[in-house]
């Protein structure tokens, strides 16, 4: 039982690395937010495996958020949003893809190698989670800064978030899991709801936020 | 919750006045009834300094937490007094309307809130679910406005602040982890108190690996550069109450969170001493602060770049440690509180009868505008460092404390204090003297706030009472 809970904890947290590096190729909207919901469920089976696993009953309540907020909910408000600003083939980036996907590479290597260093006297099962989720959270901080558009800036930070539920989740017994995801989605959700509410196409007519930096006070 | 009787002043009342405030639709009772309950919270913060409750599971109160309770609360109040002043004339002007300004006072509240419990917190999940809780009641005030760069510097603020946050909850994370074989499963080993007892047994790799997470997620709330991207547009763009609770509260509250992470470093034998990390980082801000402040045109810009300076400062003293310089570290924290928010009260005055933030169309204050201008003069000879006020005294501790630690690390810091000295008096000579210009409008504003603070900074430069002395040496000692 416990070489199996280990083994399919290894292979969720392992296909979330994997689901990263799909998000960091996708150059059409669309395609980038269905990559995105496949995240969150992987997300939320790792999660609700790490539940049964550890036999944490409230872990479940944090897989069911990232499923139905996460999966369901905050893509469609993005696709919504997408479609009403008409922005569905733009994906620009501000590096190629071929060398965003080898530094991507690198990243893992060096937070695999990281932790599994530091963290030799952690039990296992949470040791190889917090190697994944640092790779998590570094290949969205990576997509955060190899994007120009901010629809798909805000994806990359959902899944660096992904991967700090799945750090927080993997480390065994951790409290206040439960209402960190929570306080985690209302952030999300203002995210959203401020795309959503200031337009940001409207106001600046582009989501490129680099158009963005075109009112500084300094620069009259 | 048990235990939590005690600080239901500084908790409950912020919180409850967001919920009054967000029901009462006449801006002129809500701006009084923010200042009521803002100097409740105050009194109730007063109260930890006769009696220190007992700490519970969530929350506790030690020495060092009072300080900054303190400063908080009392800061708060003569904000929400200058803020009365204040929105009646953006309010005349028609830059808000008064739904806005509804939500404003219901924001400010709950930012009070936030920051009130990540100071309380005796837990890292709960501070950290606390400051991502002011923050984003900062990034909708910032966004206030809806101008152009308002939504720019609010957007800039959200996105680098969520990601300084999400750092932060993963070094929060790995504290857990390291603290689990020792301390068990569950919530003891996210509480202070029990991590300071025990920290000596941590795995101290991933201590180190988690300090540095902190430091930059943390960090990125300070504003220490390289991650203090969002702080010159969010000071600039938002309106100025926010500004001087910004500079003056939020940055305090992040440092006291790397601080007692610091503490919790140094309690463990094995792990790398946190002190170099942050004197690196602390002299890299004050450096770039003080270069920027030169080419600044827009005078809220001005001073976001000089609370950069002064939080690397502040770094920098507490990376140095030692009783001497986390004494004089906590006292510029004081302070450069006190200062900025103060210069803030000035400078909103300003840019409403002048109508401008630019630096070049804002000339001859002190002719114009005498009170308002001397009083300005005295905040920014303050702020730079001029003797006898209280920045002076607590600058001069630094250097000597850092002299005698390591004579070549007070070459960059007193390089920098200079830079930061000469562009702070250029630009006042240039906005405060000469022949006046601008818009000539005259209202009659409340100053009490202003020189209120500025009397308190020049009384701590000329004297200070032992007995205060005396209670940040004990703080300064627990800060090793």
């Amino acid at each position: 039982m416990a070489a199996l809970g280990y083994d399919v904890a290894h292979l969720l947290a392992g296909g979330m690395v994997l689901v990263s590096f799909m998000l960091l190729y996708q150059d059409r909207m669309g395609a980038l937010l269905n990559v995105f919901a496949l995240h969150a469920t992987v997300l939320a089976l790792s999660v609700a495996w790490q539940a049964y696993v550890q036999d944490a009953p409230h872990l479940y309540v944090t897989a069911f958020i990232a499923l139905g907020l996460k999966a369901i909910l905050i893509p469609s408000a993005l696709r919504r949003i997408v479609q009403r600003l008409d922005i569905h083939r733009e994906v620009e980036t501000t590096v190629g893809i071929g060398m965003t996907m080898l530094v991507g590479v690198a990243l893992v290597a060096l937070s695999i190698v990281l932790m599994l260093k530091v963290t030799v006297g952690v039990d296992p099962l949470g040791r190889q989670d917090l190697a994944f989720a640092l790779a998590v959270l570094l290949l969205g901080l990576l997509m955060m800064v190899t994007r120009r558009n901010a629809v798909s800036q805000v994806v990359g930070f959902m899944s660096l978030e992904n991967g700090l539920i799945l750090a927080a989740s993997g480390a065994r017994g951790m409290p206040l899991v439960v209402e960190i995801s929570i306080a985690f989605s209302v952030l999300i959700a203002f995210i959203v709801i401020g795309l959503f509410l200031f337009r940001i196409r409207e106001r600046f007519d582009s989501v490129d936020v680099t158009t963005l930096h075109a009112f500084r006070g300094d620069r009259t | 919750m048990t235990g939590a009787a005690p600080y239901l002043g500084v908790l409950g009342v912020p919180l409850m006045a967001a919920a009054l405030l967000a029901i009462i639709a006449s801006y002129r009772v809500a701006a009084r009834v923010n200042a009521v309950m803002s100097l409740l919270t105050l009194l109730a913060s007063l109260s930890f300094l006769f009696r220190k409750p007992a700490p519970s599971a969530l929350l506790f109160i030690d020495d060092l937490n009072i300080v900054f309770i303190v400063v908080n609360a009392f800061v708060g109040f003569t904000t929400s007094v200058f803020s009365a002043a204040y929105i009646g004339h953006e309010i005349e002007s028609g830059r808000v309307t008064t739904a806005h300004l509804r939500f404003y006072h219901t924001m400010f509240q709950s930012m009070m809130f936030g920051m009130n419990l990540a100071l309380v917190a005796n837990n890292i999940g709960l501070l950290w679910v606390a400051v991502e809780l002011a923050t984003l009641s900062t990034v909708v005030m910032v966004g206030l406005y809806r101008t152009h760069q308002a939504l720019e510097a609010a957007w800039k603020y959200f996105i680098l602040g969520s990601v300084g946050i999400a750092l932060a909850l993963f070094g929060t994370t790995l504290v857990y982890v390291a603290a689990q074989p020792v301390l068990g499963e569950g919530i003891a080993s996210m509480e202070w108190t029990v991590l300071m007892q025990h920290v000596a047994a941590f795995e101290p790799d991933i201590l180190n690996l988690a300090f540095v997470f902190l430091l930059l997620g943390y960090g990125t709330k300070v504003g220490l550069v390289p991650v203090h991207g969002w702080l010159p547009d969010a000071h600039a763009e938002g309106p100025t109450p926010i500004s001087a609770v910004l500079s003056g509260l939020l940055l305090n509250v992040a440092l006291y969170a790397v601080l007692r992470f610091k503490m919790l470093m140094a309690g463990n034998p094995g792990a790398v001493a946190p002190g170099p990390l942050m004197i690196g980082m602390g002299l890299t801000s004050l450096l770039f602060g003080a270069v920027m402040l030169y080419r600044r045109r827009d005078i809220k810009r001005l001073f976001a770049y000089s609370s950069i300076e002064h939080m690397g400062i502040i770094t920098f003293a507490f990376g140095i440690g030692g009783p001497l310089a986390n004494f004089a570290g906590l006292l510029h924290m004081a302070m450069h509180s006190l200062t900025k928010s103060a210069i803030f009260y000035a400078v909103g005055h300003v840019a409403q009868v002048k109508g401008t933030q630019q630096i070049a169309q804002i000339r001859g204050l002190t002719q114009s505008h005498p009170v308002l201008g001397w009083g300005l003069v005295l905040g920014v000879l303050a702020i730079a460092g001029m003797p006898p006020m209280g920045i002076f005294m607590s600058e001069f501790l630094i250097v000597t404390s850092t002299m005698a630690k390591n004579a070549w690390l007070a070459v960059p810091l007193i390089v920098g204090l200079l830079l930061g000295f000469g562009a702070l008096l250029m630009h006042l000579n240039n906005v405060a003297f000469g022949e006046p210009s601008g818009m000539e409008s005259r209202r009659h504003d409340s100053y009490a706030p202003l020189f209120g603070h500025l009397a308190l900074v020049l009384l701590a430069g000329l004297y200070l009472p032992s007995a205060l002395v005396h209670w940040f040496q004990s703080i300064a000692a627990v800060l090793g």
